[in-house]
């Protein structure tokens, strides 16, 4: 057994230690991940919107005329929701831009999952959830007593942060909403797979083993395949949770694509931990801050000539 | 090992002190090695699989080599007997001189003989230690108390006077305080001389001290006793002797093998097995004859002969073994096929008939039962629809009883014909006994069988194992019966357990919200899993058997009453009360299975717009499918293993009917049956021979093993098939 030089472990500690003054701002965006401190530990102005959030006061989100002109597909008003007694959204109010991209961004736990799932009521599986205030899809009411949620979820699409094909065939993973509508037709059935395979940029890796198991596929091909599933059911809106954060750059890259091609067809609401890919993928980018809305506007105009410091300063990565 | 321990760091003075550094080198724990924690899991796993792999090889064994032709032996005991049968098996004791008492004249001769080289040895080792005269003289001591007893016990000495009693024992004290160092240097000049000469000259000596004792205690008349002690130094010398002889050979044991021999021929000898000790067989006696023959019977066991006649009627065609045999060989055949004839028609053609007769009463009866519900009053047989129905009951009766009669003659013409053929064996003793060649399953000779014909006659007795009924107390034949009433009951039981335990398990994981109500009901289920086995069949017995089969009885089978149909035992109770028995085997592993279902399928699944139902059944039991299997798998290993409740609700120790068989409505679930378990209880506990059914029960046992794991194997070739069609490959 080959030891360690002793004297090599003990000095290692002091090298990357915190007391180090903060650098300067970055000219670019850089990854949420690299974790600078609280913001209240750093330099806070009495008058910061994130102290005042901090503090549970309500504050007034900061949205661009940009996307109020656009047509809305759409529109959160006044939502709020709980879990148990934990509120975990705070009076949300925005709309979303049919056939655009839209990307939630903000710090992790946030709120942005919650808000994306509470678009097709994926909530109502936890119990303890309770919501006020409204979400409203071409103009109608979807948290009504009297709404089916499940003809709900089948007008959107949704593709979750962990790849999470069926243990089936790849054909019937794509083809499984028009299994649950009770489709036998067969031609339908593959006529629907390959467009919508197509349309996932898939059908050229897998349709010679479309009855092979899509467990089988590689990171990358399983959630491209999960967007196809997506997309098989025509849906109106297409949620994506943080579809790439399980994936390498290139299987991002991939679905990036893939999203710059869906775009205008569907309605999009991503998810992203990753502010360069907000800034490549979507038209409109909303940031969210513990449970509320910050600003939401164009992302051009987001991450260039942001109307809030605080948006500024989570974009170029002071907070976060 | 030797690590260096790092020095303490200098650390810079612009850094920080960690709070806690590592430790380097010597201060490991014990419990951070990771070689102990190796060792004991090895060593546990290597307890477990010598245990398991140890009953197995045992179970595979003996079960095995039951159906073996084994070679016939003949041999002659020292009590003049004649022996002929197969040794079973052997085992070894330890016998000393004490045994010798018990023993008859010729045996004890010979088992003398034994004892002596291990006595000689014994004295030799004290010679040369110079242990013998302290040994000896420890024994005088206590041999003068063994002398006074011996006294006491002669039959002249013991009818005397008490007065007299104390008389002769002062006298013989006083005689040996005498005499004893006298006799004891003789004792021992004469033991030394013998034991350097040979074996044959210590015994010798034995044997004449012996002689003498014996005739001294023999004494019928009082006064000699004492005279003869005074008088004779001879008769002195060897009575006090003899006690101090007894107690230097106290220690000396040598073992005896002695050996099982099945003599059968139980009409004649009134036992099947007969123990032989190597010291009681006339040396040289032992051999294999030739012709020398099993006959298995269909009553009475095994016979052991030589062939010796064979008779036509009153013709005898054949004499001496060879010709017999050959006729035998001969005739056999068509005699046992008239026999299976007779069987058949008893069994189908007079139970159709039997079968007929009792749904013709049972019709009456139901018009009977139906004619006084309706007119509300009992007497009924007036009635003109009764009197109609009787006629017609009694026609059919007429017609059955016809039936029954020619049936009867057509048995009754074969067994005739049958009777004819008797074969005349010559038993070991020399006897001639007469056998029916009907009577007859199964026979050879033994000794003069090939490997080759060695290794058909134990294939043909393992297919009769399997196909046959029992016989002979079910010691002998086959277990076909129970095998098909496991087999039922076991299927019928996963049938019925795997819906309702799934179904549970669903809505225990899938559809409850978790509280305590749910909480309290999991652990009941698990709690089920715990109660002793019995307790479900006096469960079974009391709620399905009585209370729901009597009900059924009641409702259904008015017209049967009183004999119960379901209000008894039988294959659909025992079925359920396994299957109450397993449920929670089931539960707790298809619950096991559906929590293992990762969330984020269900997710994908609800979110594609699907019910619950469709997530549960498009997604969620194809991928808990080989948990639920694995399940049921042990479910059905448990339930057909399972004995205690069966003897309440169902399991006989014979039953020909089989519980699913050619005639309507081919599932009898009333029906009792034969289970492998409760036999192999049967055999082992209840068998009045029960050395001939040992072996049984460890073929049986091997039969039940092998038959358990062909049914999981069934099931997890099914648990493969269902998985590759549920999820194309890929667990």
């Amino acid at each position: 057994m080959t030891q360690q030089p002793p004297a090599a472990v003990p000095q290692s500690p002091a090298s990357t230690d915190g007391d180090v003054p903060q650098q300067p701002a970055f000219s670019q965006p850089r990854p949420a991940a690299a974790k600078p401190p609280l913001p209240d530990e750093t330099r806070p102005p009495a008058t910061s919107r994130l102290h005042r959030i901090a503090l549970g006061e309500p504050i007034q989100a900061e949205i661009h005329d940009a996307v109020l002109r656009e047509d809305a597909v759409l529109e959160f008003d006044h939502f709020s929701l709980w879990y148990g007694s934990k509120q975990a959204l705070f009076d949300v109010s925005f709309p979303v831009a049919r056939g655009k991209v839209t990307a939630l961004i903000g710090p992790s736990g946030c709120g942005k999952s919650t808000l994306l799932r509470s678009i097709n009521r994926m909530n109502d599986l936890i119990d303890s959830v309770r919501y006020e205030g409204d979400i409203r899809l071409n103009g109608e009411s979807i948290l009504g007593r009297q709404v089916d949620v499940i003809e709900l979820r089948k007008r959107m699409g949704m593709v979750f942060q962990k790849p999470n094909p069926f243990p089936m065939s790849i054909f019937e993973n794509v083809v499984y909403p028009l299994r649950i509508d009770g489709i036998r037709n067969r031609r339908l059935l593959k006529e629907v797979c390959e467009q919508s395979l197509r349309g996932a940029a898939l059908w050229d890796e897998v349709k010679d083993r479309l009855h092979e198991s899509g467990l089988g596929l590689s990171g990358g091909q399983q959630q491209r395949l999960c967007i196809a599933r997506a997309i098989a059911g025509a849906p109106e809106v297409l949620l994506l949770d943080e579809p790439c954060s399980a994936l390498d750059p290139i299987a991002t890259a991939k679905i990036e694509d893939l999203i710059n091609e869906l775009r205008g067809e569907y309605s999009i609401v991503i998810v992203t931990h990753n502010m360069q890919q907000a800034s490549r993928v979507s038209d409109y980018t909303a940031l969210m801050y513990l449970g509320r809305l910050l600003e939401y506007g164009p992302t051009s105009d987001i991450f260039t000539r942001p109307h809030l410091p605080e948006t500024n300063d989570y974009i170029t990565g002071r907070f976060g | 090992m030797s690590v260096p321990v790092a020095p303490p760091a200098e650390t810079p003075a612009t850094s920080r002190q960690p709070a806690y550094r590592r430790v380097f080198g010597g201060s490991y724990s014990l419990a951070a090695q990771g070689e102990p924690a190796l060792w004991v899991c090895a060593a546990g796993l290597v307890v477990c699989l010598t245990m398991i792999v140890g009953l197995l090889a045992l179970v595979l064994l003996q079960g095995s080599f039951t159906f073996w032709p084994l070679p016939l032996t003949e041999l002659e005991t020292r009590d003049g007997k004649r022996h002929l049968g197969e040794f079973t098996r052997e085992e070894t004791f330890t016998m000393g001189f004490a045994a010798l008492a018990t023993l008859e004249e010729t045996e004890r001769e010979a088992a003398e003989r034994l004892l002596c080289p291990a006595l000689r040895r014994y004295l030799q080792r004290l010679v040369e230690n110079d242990r013998l005269e302290p040994a000896m003289q420890e024994a005088a001591k206590q041999a003068a108390g063994l002398l006074e007893r011996a006294l006491l016990e002669i039959p002249a000495v013991a009818s005397a006077t008490p007065a007299e009693q104390r008389r002769m024992r002062a006298e013989l004290q006083s005689l040996w305080r005498e005499r004893r160092s006298e006799y004891r240097r003789r004792l021992l000049d004469r033991l030394r001389e013998s034991l350097e000469r040979s074996d044959d000259a210590l015994l010798e000596l034995l044997r004449g001290i012996e002689a003498k004792y014996q005739s001294w205690l023999g004494q019928s008349d009082p006064s000699q006793v004492m005279a003869s002690l005074r008088d004779d130094d001879a008769t002195a010398f060897a009575v006090w002797s003899r006690p101090v002889l007894q107690l230097l050979a106290v220690d000396v044991r040598i073992p005896v093998r002695r050996r099982l021999l099945r003599i059968g021929n139980y009409e004649l000898t009134n036992e099947h097995f007969r123990w032989i000790a190597d010291y009681q067989i006339v040396p040289g006696s032992e051999h294999h004859p030739q012709w020398a023959a099993i006959f298995e019977r269909i009553a009475w066991g095994r016979f052991y002969g030589i062939p010796k006649e064979l008779w036509v009627g009153d013709e005898r065609v054949a004499v001496g073994p060879q010709q017999t045999w050959l006729a035998f060989e001969r005739h056999h055949p068509a005699v046992r096929k008239r026999w299976r004839e007779i069987r058949h028609i008893e069994k189908h053609v007079i139970g159709e008939i039997n079968r007929k007769m009792e749904a013709a009463r049972l019709s009456l009866r139901r018009l009977e039962l139906d004619l006084q519900r309706r007119l509300g009053r009992t007497d009924v047989r007036e009635t003109p629809q009764f009197r109609h129905a009787q006629a017609e009951f009694d026609e059919t009766e007429k017609r059955l009883n016809e039936a029954f009669r020619q049936a009867q003659q057509n048995i009754e013409r074969l067994r005739a014909e049958n009777a004819g053929f008797r074969l005349v064996v010559t038993t070991a003793e020399g006897d001639d006994h007469s056998l029916q060649l009907a009577d007859i399953v199964r026979a050879y000779t033994a000794n003069r069988l090939t490997r080759r014909e060695k290794f058909s006659v134990y294939l043909s007795r393992w297919w009769e194992f399997l196909s046959e009924e029992p016989r002979e107390a079910n010691s002998e034949g086959g277990v076909f019966p129970a095998i098909w009433g496991t087999v039922a009951m076991t299927l019928l039981m996963s049938v019925v357990v795997v819906p309702f335990g799934v179904l549970a398990a669903l809505y225990l994981r899938e559809y409850a919200r978790s509280g305590p109500a749910i909480s309290i009901l999991r652990i009941a289920i698990n709690n089920l899993a715990g109660v002793p086995s019995i307790v479900f069949g006096v469960f079974g017995l009391g709620f399905f058997c009585y209370t729901v089969g009597g009900g059924v009885d009641a409702l259904f089978f008015p017209e049967r009453l009183p004999a119960p149909t379901f209000g008894t035992g039988g294959l659909l109770w025992a079925s359920l009360t396994l299957a109450l028995l397993t449920l929670p085997v089931v539960i707790v592993a298809t619950e096991e299975a559906l929590a293992a279902v990762p969330r984020s399928m269900r997710e994908g699944s609800l979110a594609c717009g699907a019910t619950q139902w469709q997530t549960i059944r498009n997604i969620v039991l194809p991928r808990a499918m080989p948990g639920i299997m694995t399940g049921m798998i042990l479910a059905m290993a448990r339930g057909a293993g399972e004995v205690a409740p069966l003897m309440l609700v169902g399991a006989v120790k014979l039953a020909p009917e089989l519980p699913i068989d050619g005639v309507f409505p081919y599932v009898h679930l009333e029906r009792s049956f034969m289970h492998l378990g409760f036999h192999i209880y049967d055999l082992g506990f209840q068998s009045p021979n029960s050395e001939a059914a040992k072996p049984m029960v460890f073929t049986t046992t091997l039969l039940l093993i092998v038959l358990i794991g062909v049914m999981n194997f069934f099931a997890m070739w099914l648990r493969s098939r269902l998985t590759r069609r549920f999820a194309h490959g890929q667990f």
